[in-house]
């Protein structure tokens, strides 16, 4: 696929989550905000696990620390977008001070040093109850006005961290950071030997993975107006993002946000229809596409798939 | 005439072993110059401690008189420093032509990705790859991959390059291809340090000779003069190809 067509491809897709609340019912529109919520920390996966080629399970760790600064930010009384904005700028200190040390590590030992970040912060988190509230969570003021009007608020909010992860996703992949990362994604020492300062480049790619979990983060947990650090710090959710990365297409504009929207979807599906083996099947289907479509949906030539099917009629009218 | 890259006293070991031993020489600005010896002298350290993979345990090294000792290798290439790999290191799933511009876009500083494809290009001509500039590198042979290392060398306008065996493994027509090429880069102004095993590339490129063995300078001067010299007989070429090389010169 072309650049131009990614992004109107985006575009459109855009528009229709955000125009759920004028044509659909509220059980789609809820469906949007989670579709949007999860493009955003999976267009923020792409910098570090696509672009760079480092196997970060780190966003959960991002996320719940983004909840946890934002509630505890709005409960001393700071205005609700204010402390997204604060635990914004948070995680994405925290995730430059801590990349200088963990990429240190590579390939799997690196994938392991991420996940023990997510248990870490966790545990911090749940045993420091006089701060965070530990296993009890928080509470968080609510916003007035009816569910409706709510929900909207937040379908907003919403998307439009969607479009600034798709935006910076943008910017990168056409300039020197996004090249540079894929010199160290495909050999890390040979870019170093080219010139490129492969320490800060990571380090930048791995402070972007942050930044906008940290803002979703702060922004779910003033929308469900509860957290509490089993939901915050869930490690399905570091392992969820990555997949829907993997099964758009790692590294391009569009994979995370077509990713996300098939995984989000067949999720729902599988829910409503197979309620006692739904977990089963979507791992057997992520497999699967993963197994056959290593460069993701976005790899597949349509135009290869056509002229197959063509191949196909033709054999089969063709006289035995 | 001034030198570009000097090494003082440099010493490396790796635990008990000796790699580089105390060893100092320095390069002259715009001269081809081999760095032979044996498997195991020291040859690809040397070169990984001049572009900072590694560290000297002790020693220094100058370019163009500025202490770089303790330089990185992102550093390096941005300073001037370029090498080649023994064994290719492309980027194998980007194009030919991305590979040169990423050469181009850190170690040579151009400032947006454009000009660097640009400069590629130009590169791609001068090597003889602008054929294959849009297919990815893993699809080139060995010849293409190790012409593509020099091209992505060159494409980050290198003042000192360092080029670890871009021949081994070439037929004969392709070594003259690339022994073609080389002259074409040090007529740039480009100076050269060449590590070779082949004689023949010895002798018709290297305006002098540095010979290694077990990580000391055992010899340095002319080639013609390297192949009569007794230590370096002794130490790496043989008794046999010195005679048969001497004949030679002497039949004409």
């Amino acid at each position: 696929m072309q650049r131009w067509q990614q992004y109107a491809f985006f575009a459109v897709w855009l528009v229709l989550l955000a125009s759920t609340p004028l044509w659909a019912s509220n059980y789609i529109v809820r469906l949007a905000i989670t579709i949007a919520m999860f493009t955003a920390l999976t267009l923020s996966w792409n910098f570090i696990g696509g672009f760079a080629g480092y196997p970060s399970f780190s966003t959960a760790a991002f996320f719940g620390l983004g909840c946890y600064v934002g509630a505890l930010s709005q409960r001393a009384g700071v205005p609700m977008v204010l402390a997204w904005a604060i635990a914004t700028l948070f995680v994405g200190a925290f995730a430059a001070a801590l990349g200088a040390i963990i990429l240190r590590l590579r390939g799997h030992y690196f994938a392991i040093g991420s996940i023990g970040v997510v248990e870490v912060v966790r545990l911090l988190v749940s045993s420091w109850g006089s701060v965070t509230g530990g296993g009890d969570g928080l509470n968080l003021p609510l916003l007035s006005g009816g569910p409706n009007a709510v929900a909207r608020i937040f379908l907003l909010a919403m998307i439009l961290i969607m479009l600034a992860a798709f935006l910076t996703t943008v910017w990168v992949d056409r300039s020197r950071l996004g090249f540079g990362l894929r010199c160290i994604q495909q050999n890390e020492d040979a870019a170093n030997m080219v010139g490129v300062n492969t320490t800060r480049y990571k380090i930048i790619a791995y402070t972007l993975s942050a930044l906008f979990c940290g803002t979703v983060g702060a922004s779910y947990a003033s929308w469900t107006g509860y957290i509490d650090p089993t939901e915050s710090f869930s490690i399905l959710m570091s392992i969820k993002i990555p997949v829907m990365c993997l099964l758009g297409g790692p590294g391009t504009v569009l994979g995370a946000v077509i990713g996300t929207a098939a995984f989000t979807l067949l999720e729902e599906v599988f829910w409503v229809n197979f309620l006692d083996y739904n977990r089963a099947i979507l791992g057997a289907v992520i497999v699967i596409l993963i197994f056959f479509l290593p460069g993701g949906l976005l790899a597949i030539s349509y135009r290869d798939i056509a002229g197959r099917v063509a191949k196909l009629s033709v054999w089969r009218k063709a006289p035995a | 005439m001034t030198s570009i890259l000097v090494a003082e006293k440099l010493s490396r070991n790796f635990g008990g072993i000796q790699a580089i031993d105390d060893l100092s020489f320095a390069l002259i600005e715009g001269e081809i110059v081999a760095l032979i010896g044996p498997n195991g002298a020291g040859k690809t350290t040397l070169v990984n401690l001049l572009t900072g993979v590694i560290r000297p345990s002790s020693g220094r090294i100058r370019f163009e008189g500025e202490d770089v000792t303790a330089q990185r290798p992102f550093e390096a290439a941005r300073r001037g420093l370029a090498r080649t790999f023994q064994i290719v290191q492309p980027f194998p799933r980007m194009t030919v032509l991305e590979n040169v511009a990423a050469g181009a876009l850190f170690g040579g500083a151009q400032p947006s990705v454009a000009a660097a494809m640009d400069i590629a290009r130009e590169l791609l001509e001068f090597m003889e790859l602008a054929p294959f500039a849009d297919r990815p590198a893993s699809a080139l042979t060995l010849a293409g991959r190790k012409r593509l290392e020099l091209a992505k060398s060159m494409a980050m306008r290198p003042k000192v390059m360092m080029l670890d065996e871009v021949n081994a493994g070439l037929n004969s027509s392709e070594i003259n291809g690339a022994l073609r090429l080389i002259r074409q880069i040090a007529e740039r102004g480009v100076t050269i340090l060449i590590i070779e095993h082949l004689m023949k590339v010895v002798m018709s490129l290297a305006e002098r000779v540095l010979v290694l063995h077990h990580g000391r300078l055992i010899a340095e001067g002319s080639a013609a003069n390297m192949v009569r010299d007794k230590k370096v007989i002794e130490a790496y070429l043989g008794e046999k190809f010195a005679r048969r090389f001497t004949v030679e010169a002497a039949s004409g």
